[in-house]
C-alpha cells in the first residue's frame, strides 16, 4: 500500500510526469478542434447549418484526413499498425522501426567508435589536436538535410544501397559530440594524477589505459547519450529521400505525400519511444558501469 | 643550541646514520640527495621570477629532512626537481649517486601528494597495487603486498571501499600505504598532511613516527607546520620566499624515541622557537 502511494506521492516521479501529459494531451485537443475547425464547419454547415458545438468537437476529433489528428486517433493506428499486425509486414510499423534501429545503431557504432579514435588521437598528437579540430566543428555546420541526399544519391550510383548510406550518415553526425566528450574526458585528469604516474615512470600506454580512460568515463556516456539521439536523426533523414526501402522515415514521407496525417504522427511517435529507449539503455549501461567502479550512483 | 651536545650523546647510538651523524663519520656512499649552488627561475610574461636560488643541501640515508617555510618559498618546487617533475635552471642534484631523471626512471623514490591523488574508480586495494601493476608485478603477488602495507597503515577491512567513503586522513593513508608498498628507499611527501585537521593530523603524525622507526627511510616532509617539523625531523631546512633560499639547517636535538607528547619537552620547544626565529628572519628581508 504505502510503495503504491510512494510513487503517486509528489516526490516520486510517476505524478509529475502524469500531470504534464494531461496538460499536453488537453492542450492538443484544444489544437484539433482550432487547426480543423474550417474543414469540419464547412462540412457541418452543408448538412445541417444548425450544428452543435458538440458535432463540431466530434467532426474535429474524428476526421479522416485532419490537419492536426486527436491523440486518440493517432493511439488507436499506433495500435493498429504495431499489435494488430504481423511484425515482418510491410504495414507494421514496428518492421519499419526496425529498419531505422538497425541503420541507427550500426551508424552509432561506428561513430562513437571514429569519435573516440579521433579524440584519442587529439589528446596525443598535437598536430592533430591543431590540424583536425576546425575541420571537425566545420563538418557539423553543414546542415544534414542538405548532404544526407547527395550522400544517397552518391552510394547509390555506385550500387550502395540499404542499411549502409543511412548509417553513414547517422555516424557523421554521432561522431562528434563523443570526440568534444571524449577530448575533454581523457583530459580530465588532474595534474597530480598525472604526476604520479610520472613518478612511476609509466609509459603512455598505459597512462592511457590506466587514467585517461577511467576519468573519462563518465564524459563518454554523457556523449553517447547525445549521439544515440541525433543518431536516429540521422537515420530518419537518410530514409526521406528513400521512400520505397522502409523504416520510420520513408513512413513519414508517405504520409506527407498522401495527405495521412495520422500515418506521421503515429511513425513519429514510434521514433520518439525507440529514441527514449535507446537513451535510457546507454543511461542503464553507465549506471552498472559507475557502480561497479565506486560511482555514487 | 646550547642543549644540544647531550643530546646528541643520545641521538647517536639508536638512531645510527641519523642526523646526529653530519660530524662527517657517515661514509660518501650514504649520501642519498646532493643539491649543489641550485637554482631556478621561471619565465613569465612580465618578468623573470625567481623560485630557488643557490640552494645547497645534502641528505643522508635515514634521515628524516622537514622543509619548512611559508609558502611560495619553493619547498615544493625543491622536492619536485629531486623528483624530476620540475627541471631546475641552475646547478646541479644528484639522487642516489644519479640525475633526478634516472632515479625517477628506476623508481627510486615514492611520492605523497598533498592530495591523496588516489584514483576514484579504483577501490583501495586496487590503488595500492597500481605502482605494481606498471611495474608489472604477478597479481597474486602485488595483492599480498596491497594487503601487508593496507594494515601497516591500520586499513585492513577496508580494501574494497572506494576513496569517496574514506576520510581524508584515511585517503591519506592508502596514499601512504601506496608509497610504501614498493619499497621505495626513499620518500618525498609535500605536505601530506596539509589539509587534515590537527586531531587527525596529530595521528597520522604519530603513525608516521612508527612506520618511521620501522622502516628507517629516508624523508624529505614538506610542511609549513612548526610542531609538525620539529616533532617528525632529524633535520629541519628553514626556508624563506622571494628568492627562495635556505635560511637555517636544523639539526634536531629531540631522543630518538618520541611521541606526540615530545613536542612538550624543553628541546623541542627550543626547536620551534629556533625554526620560528628563522622564519622571522626570512621573512625581514620583505
Amino acid at each position: 500500500m504505502n510503495a503504491g502511494l510512494g510513487i503517486l506521492s509528489p516526490k516520486g516521479r510517476v505524478l509529475p510526469i502524469l500531470t504534464i501529459v494531461a496538460i499536453i494531451v488537453l492542450l492538443w485537443y484544444a489544437f484539433a478542434v482550432l487547426l480543423n475547425y474550417n474543414r469540419v464547419s464547412e462540412q457541418l454547415a452543408g448538412v445541417n447549418p444548425e450544428y452543435s458545438i458538440g458535432d463540431l468537437l466530434r467532426g474535429t476529433w474524428s476526421m479522416e484526413r485532419p490537419v492536426l489528428p486527436a491523440p486518440d486517433q493517432i493511439a488507436v493506428d499506433l495500435w493498429n499498425s504495431t499489435a494488430e499486425l504481423r511484425v515482418t509486414s510491410k504495414r507494421s510499423l514496428l518492421y519499419h522501426a526496425y529498419i531505422t534501429a538497425s541503420a541507427t545503431l550500426v551508424g552509432f557504432a561506428f561513430g562513437s567508435l571514429l569519435g573516440i579514435l579521433l579524440a584519442a588521437g587529439i589528446v596525443h598528437v598535437r598536430t592533430l589536436d591543431r590540424s583536425l579540430m576546425p575541420w571537425i566543428i566545420a563538418s557539423q555546420t553543414i546542415p544534414i538535410l542538405a548532404i544526407a541526399p547527395m550522400i544517397i544519391v552518391i552510394l547509390a550510383s555506385v550500387g550502395v544501397t540499404g542499411l549502409v548510406p543511412k548509417a553513414i550518415i547517422s555516424m557523421y553526425l554521432c561522431f562528434f559530440p563523443v570526440t568534444i566528450g571524449m577530448v575533454k574526458g581523457l583530459r580530465s585528469p588532474d595534474p597530480q594524477q598525472m604526476d604520479l604516474m610520472r613518478t612511476y615512470n609509466a609509459s603512455q600506454w598505459q597512462i592511457f589505459w590506466m587514467l585517461r580512460v577511467p576519468a573519462s568515463i563518465p564524459f563518454l556516456f554523457a556523449s553517447l547519450k547525445v549521439a544515440v539521439a541525433i543518431s536516429l536523426v540521422g537515420a530518419i533523414v537518410g530514409e526521406l529521400p528513400t521512400g520505397a526501402e522502409g523504416g520510420l522515415g520513408s513512413r513519414m514521407l508517405a504520409g506527407s505525400y498522401y495527405g495521412q496525417m495520422v500515418q506521421i504522427w503515429s511513425a513519429l511517435v514510434l521514433a520518439a519511444i525507440l529514441g527514449m529507449a535507446m537513451v535510457y539503455s546507454i543511461a542503464g549501461i553507465e549506471w552498472a558501469t559507475l557502480r561497479r567502479t565506486g560511482g555514487r550512483a | 643550541m646550547p642543549s644540544e651536545p647531550t643530546a646528541k650523546v643520545v641521538d647517536l647510538p639508536v638512531r645510527g646514520r641519523g642526523a646526529g651523524d653530519s660530524s662527517g663519520r657517515a661514509a660518501a656512499s650514504d649520501v642519498i640527495i646532493d643539491i649543489r649552488n641550485l637554482g631556478l627561475t621561471f619565465q613569465t610574461a612580465d618578468a623573470p621570477v625567481v623560485a630557488l636560488s643557490n640552494i645547497n643541501l645534502t641528505i643522508r640515508a635515514g634521515e628524516f629532512v622537514s622543509l619548512i617555510g611559508p609558502s611560495g618559498c619553493g619547498k615544493t618546487t625543491l622536492m619536485r626537481i629531486v623528483a624530476d617533475l620540475e627541471q631546475p635552471t641552475e646547478g646541479a642534484v644528484s639522487v642516489n649517486g644519479v640525475s633526478p631523471r634516472e632515479a625517477r626512471l628506476k623508481r627510486a623514490y615514492g611520492y605523497i601528494f598533498q592530495a591523496a591523488a588516489l584514483y576514484p574508480w579504483r577501490n583501495v586495494q586496487r590503488n595500492v597495487e597500481l605502482p605494481h601493476e606498471i611495474m608489472g608485478v604477478p597479481k597474486e603477488e602485488r595483492e599480498a603486498k596491497a594487503k601487508r602495507y593496507l594494515e601497516l597503515v591500520g586499513l585492513k577491512d577496508f580494501e574494497k571501499k572506494f576513496p569517496w567513503q574514506l576520510s581524508g586522513g584515511m585517503q591519506q593513508r592508502v596514499s601512504l600505504a601506496r608509497a610504501l608498498s614498493f619499497d621505495p628507499q626513499l620518500l618525498l611527501m609535500d605536505e601530506p598532511f596539509g589539509a587534515l585537521d590537527e586531531i587527525t593530523r596529530d595521528r597520522m603524525n604519530e603513525e608516521l613516527l612508527q612506520i618511521w622507526e620501522k622502516t628507517r627511510k629516508t624523508v624529505i616532509f614538506v610542511t609549513h607546520s612548526i610542531d609538525e617539523a620539529v616533532l617528525l625531523s632529524t633535520r629541519i631546512v628553514v626556508m624563506s620566499a622571494r628568492p627562495g633560499r635556505i635560511i637555517d639547517v636544523i639539526e634536531s636535538t629531540l631522543p630518538p624515541k618520541r611521541t606526540l607528547e615530545t613536542r612538550e619537552m624543553p628541546a623541542a620547544i627550543e626547536l620551534a622557537h629556533r625554526v620560528r626565529q628563522g622564519l622571522k628572519a626570512g621573512h625581514s628581508y620583505d
